[in-house]
């Protein structure tokens, strides 16, 4: 059986009572959460809230208890290469093999297709090439990754994980170090393959601003607990953040120039 | 498209000067001693199988066949064997400072063929020198690697090679004292650890060439997988790998190419940074392409140290590990300089 982004199965992700610990202590705790296929759901929270942890848990990279289904399937029933052809996942700080070509980089996404001693076949080579397209990265094929920029570099890893062609896309921090017009750039891009290919996105973000105007849903972690679930509307509250982040925020939506949450200092009160 | 044969295999230009190197390197070993066979008779002698061609003595024939043609098969083999599992290292230990020398598998193979030699059964060396080395192989990597990876402290590099240095000086110490405990067997201990190329024949390439082609071929059909791990251990197991399970069929297949090779050449060192490093400059890093052309340049740079080995001071031979670590110490510390930030 495979895994498939099936439409009669509403739910891509379906996770109960995920708990992760490391060394006795509970980083992530009881998270219940729905992502419906299709979606972009983003996890909030400040910094060590166990959002890296839950996608590491998500993905199976990580021991923990409570359930995970793939469109209804029992992650624990998958194998280690079917579940990689199930869900692909950017992390944060990709580990990059400076000396790698491009092309070389994203063959590596392949990898969960191939049995052990199969070489690459054109079928391989064609979804290299549709992700390097789709990334805008064909000039870049046989560069090799150290002669990359920064937005370029994300791109590249964003590349390997389409050429994964899984249903399911794990995005932890996909901005991290990217200035603004390459954050929105990579955002988009997730977007319209999302789109165009009926992707379910999950992904962690500290840009407030640049999530809420991405994702659908929001799920906000504090302290490894899920405090809050839901829309926009109802997640990144002024308030909402105030209370989990310890900042405070102003939240504008103005009709030109859409929505956004903006810091405030003392002084602004 | 054109550029997709460049991903899947090795860079052309560079097997095809790899094939060419190995071709002249070979003819080199063939050529060059102390008796001079022309040119043209090594030619003819190598196109009639074997046979003395009319015109060569037979005595020539003797020296091209029994002496110079094996020594150069087990010299490429070593370095072959050397080169292929210090690519292999680097890869699962994501280390390029990996070497079957600096991990301790070298000091390993030693003292396990020293206690074959010194205590076990005095007819059976030929089947208990390689087996015990291998075992030795395998203790030293993993002490090395014990050692190394319970102090990590996001210094594994060096802490790796620290401990692998930490690891061959205590096995070449309890060795040397073995050695002692066995006077009797020191002479055969010590020509051995020095390297025999110097009286290699056609039995070592038989002891070498099973495990040899067994490790290569087994390392060559993983290549791909090692570029897998390039990518580090929790993003490889997302892909789908199973990351200890390679790391272990890869440290045993180039601990028995390693043990092989100090089954039958002593201790060389070094041979496993220099050739991996300089193809990754010819051709990236890639395992795909470094690996089969680790084998290539590993072949034909050992048989080049040796036939240096036996000219350069002719007419006695200077042991082979002493060139290849005179070329290796510098080339060590220039990847050093180079890896700075990674190690």
């Amino acid at each position: 059986m495979k895994v498939e982004a099936r439409s009669d199965a509403a739910l891509a992700l379906e996770i109960r009572g995920l708990s992760v610990e490391l060394g006795k202590r509970p980083i992530v705790s009881d998270v219940r959460l729905d992502v419906p296929s299709g979606g972009w759901l983003c996890i909030i929270g400040p910094n060590g809230a166990g959002k890296t942890t839950l996608v590491h848990a998500i993905a199976g990279l990580m021991p923990h208890t409570g359930s995970v289904r793939l469109w209804g399937r029992p992650m624990d029933e998958l194998g280690r290469r079917e579940r990689a052809r199930a869900l692909a996942v950017v992390p944060q700080l990709p580990a990059i093999p400076e000396s790698f070509s491009v092309d070389q980089y994203v063959l590596l996404g392949r990898t969960p297709h191939l049995g052990l001693l199969a070489g690459e076949g054109a079928r391989d080579l064609e979804a290299v090439a549709t992700a390097l397209e789709r990334l805008d990265l064909v000039w870049a094929a046989s560069r090799r990754l150290d002669s990359l920029s920064g937005g370029e570099l994300r791109r590249a890893v964003l590349a390997r994980a389409i050429a994964q062609e899984a249903p399911l896309l794990l995005l932890d921090e996909p901005t991290t170090g990217l200035d603004i017009a390459q954050q929105l750039r990579v955002l988009e891009l997730v977007d319209e393959l999302r789109r165009a290919d009926g992707l379910t996105v999950v992904s962690t973000m500290h840009d407030l601003t640049l999530a809420g105007r991405f994702a659908h849903r929001f799920a906000l972690l504090s302290g490894g607990r899920l405090v809050a679930e839901g829309p926009r509307s109802e997640v990144l509250l002024p308030h909402v953040i105030a209370e989990h982040y310890g900042a405070r925020v102003g939240v504008i939506d103005d009709g030109a120039l859409g929505w956004a949450v903006v810091p405030l200092s003392g002084s602004d009160a | 498209m054109s550029t997709h044969a460049s991903i899947v295999s090795p860079r052309n230009r560079a097997t095809v000067i790899g094939v060419g190197v190995l071709i002249a390197a070979i003819l080199a070993g063939l050529l060059i001693g102390p008796v001079r066979i022309g040119t043209v008779n090594v030619f003819r002698w190598l196109f009639s199988f074997g046979q003395a061609p009319t015109g060569m003595s037979e005595q020539e024939a003797l020296i091209l066949a029994e002496l110079r043609l094996p020594r150069v098969i087990v010299a490429g083999l070593v370095g072959a064997s050397l080169a292929t599992s210090g690519a292999a290292y680097q890869a699962v230990f994501r280390n390029p400072l990996a070497d079957p020398y600096l991990l301790g598998a070298a000091a390993g193979a030693g003292l396990g063929a020293t206690i074959a030699v010194g205590y076990g059964p005095a007819g059976a060396i030929d089947v208990t020198v390689p087996i015990a080395a291998f075992v030795g192989a395998l203790v030293g990597v993993g002490l090395a690697y014990g050692l190394g990876r319970s102090n990590l402290g996001g210094r594994a590099g060096t802490s790796l090679v620290l401990a692998g240095v930490a690891v061959a000086s205590f096995l070449t110490a309890v060795q040397t004292f073995l050695q002692q405990q066995r006077s009797e067997t020191l002479r055969q201990v010590y020509t051995w650890i020095l390297g025999r190329l110097g009286t290699t024949g056609w039995d070592d390439v038989w002891l070498a060439l099973p495990s040899v082609a067994l490790a290569v071929t087994t390392l060559w059909i993983v290549r791909r997988l090692l570029d897998v791990i390039e990518v580090g251990d929790v993003e490889a197991q997302s892909l789908g790998l199973n990351v200890t399970r390679l790391r272990l069929v890869v440290v045993l297949a180039a601990s028995l190419a390693t043990a092989a090779a100090v089954a039958v050449a002593g201790l060389i060192g070094f041979v496993g940074i220099i050739v991996p490093h300089t193809v990754r400059l010819l051709v990236g890093g890639s395992y795909r392409s470094v690996l089969p052309l680790s084998v290539l340049f590993g072949a034909s740079f050992l048989i080049i140290v040796d036939v240096l080995a036996r000219t350069v001071a002719a007419p006695a031979e200077i042991p082979i590990g002493v060139i290849t670590a005179l070329v290796g110490a510098p080339f060590f510390v220039a990847v050093l300089r180079r890896n700075r930030r990674a190690i």
